[in-house]
């Protein structure tokens, strides 16, 4: 195997470090793949191959290896810490500098064992580019595949993949074919097509500089002039102007507002709008300090904003142009991947970050989880999303956020989410839900509010729930049920006995006002109509009162007709008698009893079984109405 | 946008992100290259003013210009100076100059333990620091913010994730956390930013009879290397040439193998 000596390598480096052009950035390029498939390895040695260790380095390794007894170790290059160097295994993510012929590379070794995927992430999150390790001795492996996905959801779209330890099976050119084959299908189904497979042996430097005599079956590039085709990643100019602001600043009698042009461009006397709110200013200045005065600033520039209207302004809201709004919502779906020790659980509180803004929030529900060996579905309903695993979840928002779907926009488009006091997820918004269309006009127009509204504003849709038996015993769990969803932040009013006697009364006096148990038709009718109205004001609307089976049912026809959800639950306590025999009215009584009237028929009377019975109306209407996210608000 | 500026506005993003997430905040201030050269991106992410105190942990070995240096520029950039000093320990002259004290110990004495002292009088909950990557092993594998715990420990095998340009910014009362805006720059980054900038530096950085300090610290363990770099550019020339790592005239990292990961394990920045 051809060798080259470490002072014609240094000859080359010198020449090439003063020829490179000092205003372009190094590109990122992260090292990744399944534990001990030789990532620091390659990393080490590739510092050696391109020249790029310090004097007294390798040095300093060989006495740190013989002092472990082993031979020679590349990896201590990268793997500082003791703990890491006594078990031979990456802990935490490295960067490190790196030239060749052509230019400028930091290179990020992520480590690969599942139990640092967080700092694999940490290391990943950065890069524009990314080097795949496949030990040709193991091939495709559990991380191989989850760092394969997990780039795509990183964003990180350039990949040339490195089949490691050739010499283990003897440089077979059909096992090098056979992880080409699998490993690219895998991979294009995670979205990203790797630029090239490369067989090389980290350890001896076989196809890292350049073309080896062990391979000649093997006509690429090698790793360096692969890696010198990867470009860095394009800040995104052209897309309409987001300025996350994040903080505001009063200097010399100044307001300053101080943001990241995350895409776009700004100029003084444009006019922004702020969201969430909508409200409009133009900029009177851009200012900097020990710089010339400035007219304008692109993309990756943290700005200072002085405002020729003075209005309120704070930390969170994002800045546009005027007709180039993001979505403003509630409810989002999420890719996303969960790194926290604890699993991510519905309807608990997290806090969100979307560039500068912070809100609680709650996973409505686990749409998927996906399986990172297949990426295939994981089979069963989930409440939750475990360590490491990656999953699709409807996100609620304690108040409204300014969004974009990553498709359009990445840096907006991104989520982290934090359980208590660390961050433990990531992901992208991969759609919207319930946004108003702020995108056709200049926010809701001033007609009619429509139910959509009402829900957008109260975070859930309006339900109707109906709960029959006997009057005192369901008046008892419905206020119950009241103060639970309402301690979920839901907007909820109980009509029962104790309120409904008297407005019946003065609206109608007429009307045959007996108590529930006496309900005549028309009673029932009336109570109907009011249980809608007040359905669509957007409240779930609790009823606690029987009713004749053919006005629930036109109840529910009209409820679902108008969007608002309908849930009918049969209450009874043991050595009932059926609830129908207590109805007067021989009309009501006739038809109360059939099953089918009813959604949920549940017993209640003990303590248990009262609990139990709450426990699944709640748990129906979260499910069949995507209701309440909001348990514990408060935080 | 040049590779300059991408990484001043990066660092400018972090520290107005410490500035509204830590309250009471502090600046680090060795006098050295790398926290003057922070300190002017203070300047700049907050236009001209230092909006917090700068702290200068003297350990009174520093070399005299640096002191004159330090206390020039308090005055003429009108920052409010915390200095800390471990006086204790020098009363009882348990340092390494005296021969009572291993180089590291007298770090961990004169530097750590003196910087846990202010932490904890100001009852400081972020803590702005210089460090860089490219700088040392443990430094590379920092993140922008990083918690500590009451005894400013660093948990370095199990640290939080950070991606995104999202920060860990909450944490238990007791607590601070180390912000490191420079992380991601390398030596040569910091002087072709101080020559861009005109940032004023100690002239110890300057060749003088064919000498030069590389990297600054205490008298008695700081070496200089052979130079002839007489100025800003000169000394980027010279260290676009060199295979001479930075802190390798810093006596106390060279003790052991792991020296400098106990050092900073403890809270050494």
């Amino acid at each position: 195997m051809e060798q080259r000596s470490v002072e014609s390598l240094l000859v080359e480096i010198q020449t090439t470090k003063q020829s490179m052009p000092s205003g372009d950035s190094p590109v990122r390029v992260v090292i990744v793949g399944h534990v001990d498939h030789g990532k620091s390895t390659f990393v080490g040695r590739l510092l050696w191959e391109t020249g790029s260790l310090p004097t007294g380095k390798q040095e300093q390794i060989q006495t740190a290896c013989q002092r472990r007894g082993v031979k020679f170790e590349w990896a201590f290059l990268m793997d500082a810490f003791q703990s890491e160097r006594d078990q031979n295994i990456t802990i935490d993510v490295a960067q490190t500098w790196l030239h060749t012929a052509t230019r400028e590379y930091v290179i990020i070794d992520a480590p690969g064992h599942r139990e640092f995927l967080k700092n694999m992430v940490t290391g990943a999150a950065s890069a524009d580019a990314a080097l795949l390790l496949i030990a040709a001795n193991e091939g495709v492996r559990e991380q191989t595949r989850q760092h394969g996905y997990l780039l795509s959801l990183l964003g990180v779209r350039q990949l040339v993949v490195l089949v490691n330890k050739m010499d283990l099976v003897g440089y077979d050119r059909a096992v090098f074919s056979h992880i080409e084959s699998e490993c690219s299908a895998f991979l294009k189904k995670a979205g990203i097509e790797p630029q090239v497979f490369i067989p090389i042996v980290a350890a001896d430097g076989v196809n890292l500089a350049g073309p080896s005599g062990e391979t000649p079956w093997y006509q690429g590039p090698s790793v360096v002039a692969a890696m010198d085709g990867f470009e860095c990643l394009k800040a995104p100019s052209a897309l309409p102007l987001r300025i996350p602001i994040q903080d505001v600043y009063r200097f010399d009698h100044r307001r300053i507002l101080v943001g990241r042009v995350e895409s776009g461009q700004v100029s003084v006397g444009d006019k922004l709008v702020f969201w969430p709110g909508g409200k409009e200013a133009s900029v009177e200045t851009i200012e900097a300090w020990s710089a010339p005065k400035k007219s304008g600033a692109r993309t990756g520039e943290t700005v200072g904003l002085t405002l020729k209207e003075q209005i309120f302004v704070e930390r969170g809201q994002v800045a546009t142009p005027e007709g180039m709004p993001p979505d403003v919502t509630h409810k989002f779906k999420a890719r996303l991947f969960w790194l926290g020790k604890e699993p991510l659980v519905r309807n608990r509180s997290y806090k969100l970050k979307v560039t500068t803004q912070e809100v609680s929030c709650q996973v409505l529900s686990v749409d998927r989880v996906i399986d990172a060996d297949s990426l295939g579905e994981v089979a069963g309903v989930r409440d939750s999303v475990g360590h490491n695993e990656v999953a699709e979840v409807t996100i609620h928002t304690r108040t409204p956020i300014a969004i974009d779907p990553y498709s359009e926009n990445a840096a907006t488009g991104r989520l982290v989410l934090a359980d208590g006091t660390m961050l433990a997820g990531g992901g992208i918004a991969y759609k919207v839900l319930d946004a108003p269309s702020l995108k056709a006009g200049k926010g809701p127009a001033a007609e009619r509010l429509t139910l959509q509204q009402r829900h957008h504003r109260f975070g859930h849709k309006s339900v109707v729930v109906w709960l029959a038996g006997e009057p005192a015993e369901i008046s008892r769990i419905a206020q119950r049920l009241e103060c639970i969803l309402f301690a979920r932040g839901m907007a909820v009013f109980l009509l029962d006995e104790s309120n409904l006697t008297g407005v019946l009364t003065s609206m109608a006096p007429d009307l045959e006002t007996l108590p529930p148990s006496r309900t005549s038709w028309n009673v029932a009718a009336a109570i109907s109509e009011t249980v809608l109205l007040l359905a669509q004001a957007g409240l779930v609307t609790l009823v606690a009162w029987p009713l004749p089976e053919s006005v629930a049912a036109s109840m529910r026809a009209l409820a679902e007709q108008k969007n608002v959800g309908f849930l009918s639950v049969l209450l009874s306590s043991p050595g009932d008698t059926p609830a129908g025999d207590r109805v007067d009215s021989p009309e009501v009584a006739a038809d109360q009893g059939s099953p089918s009237a009813y959604d949920l028929r549940l017993d209640i009377g003990e303590q248990a079984a009262d609990a139990a019975a709450l426990t699944e109306i709640v748990d129906k209407l979260t499910l069949g109405f995507q209701l309440p996210p909001p348990a514990d608000y408060v935080i | 946008m040049t590779h300059l500026e991408k990484l001043e506005q990066q660092s400018i993003y972090i520290i107005r992100e410490a500035f509204n997430k830590f309250e009471p905040l502090g600046l680090l201030w060795s006098v050295g290259k790398d926290s003057s050269a922070l300190l002017w991106l203070v300047r700049k992410a907050f236009f001209g003013h230092v909006p917090f105190p700068v702290i200068h942990i003297d350990t009174s070995y520093k070399i005299p210009e640096m002191i004159e240096y330090r206390d020039r520029l308090m005055r003429e950039w009108n920052l409010n100076l915390i200095v800390g000093q471990n006086q204790e320990v020098l009363a009882r002259g348990e340092t390494y100059p005296n021969g009572s004290a291993s180089r590291v110990r007298c770090c961990s004495l004169l530097k750590t333990e003196a910087l846990n002292q202010v932490i904890h009088q100001h009852r400081f909950s972020g803590l702005i620091v210089g460090i860089r990557r490219d700088e040392e092993g443990t430094r590379s594998k920092e993140r922008y913010f990083s918690p500590r715990d009451k005894s400013s420990e660093w948990n370095f095998k199990n640290q939080p994730p950070e991606f995104w340009d999202q920060f860990n910014t909450d944490f238990a009362p007791g607590t601070h956390v180390r912000v490191h805006p420079l992380l991601h720059w390398t030596e040569v980054n910091v002087w072709e930013y101080i020559h861009h900038e005109k940032i004023p530096v100690v002239s110890l950085y300057f060749a003088n009879k064919g000498r030069r300090y590389r990297s600054l610290g205490c008298a008695p363990c700081s070496a200089t290397v052979a130079s002839e770099a007489k100025t800003v550019p000169e000394i980027i020339d010279e260290l676009r040439k060199t295979k001479q790592s930075e802190r390798s005239t810093r006596a106390q990292d060279q003790e052991s193998e792991d020296a400098f990961e106990r050092l900073r394990q403890s809270g050494y920045m």
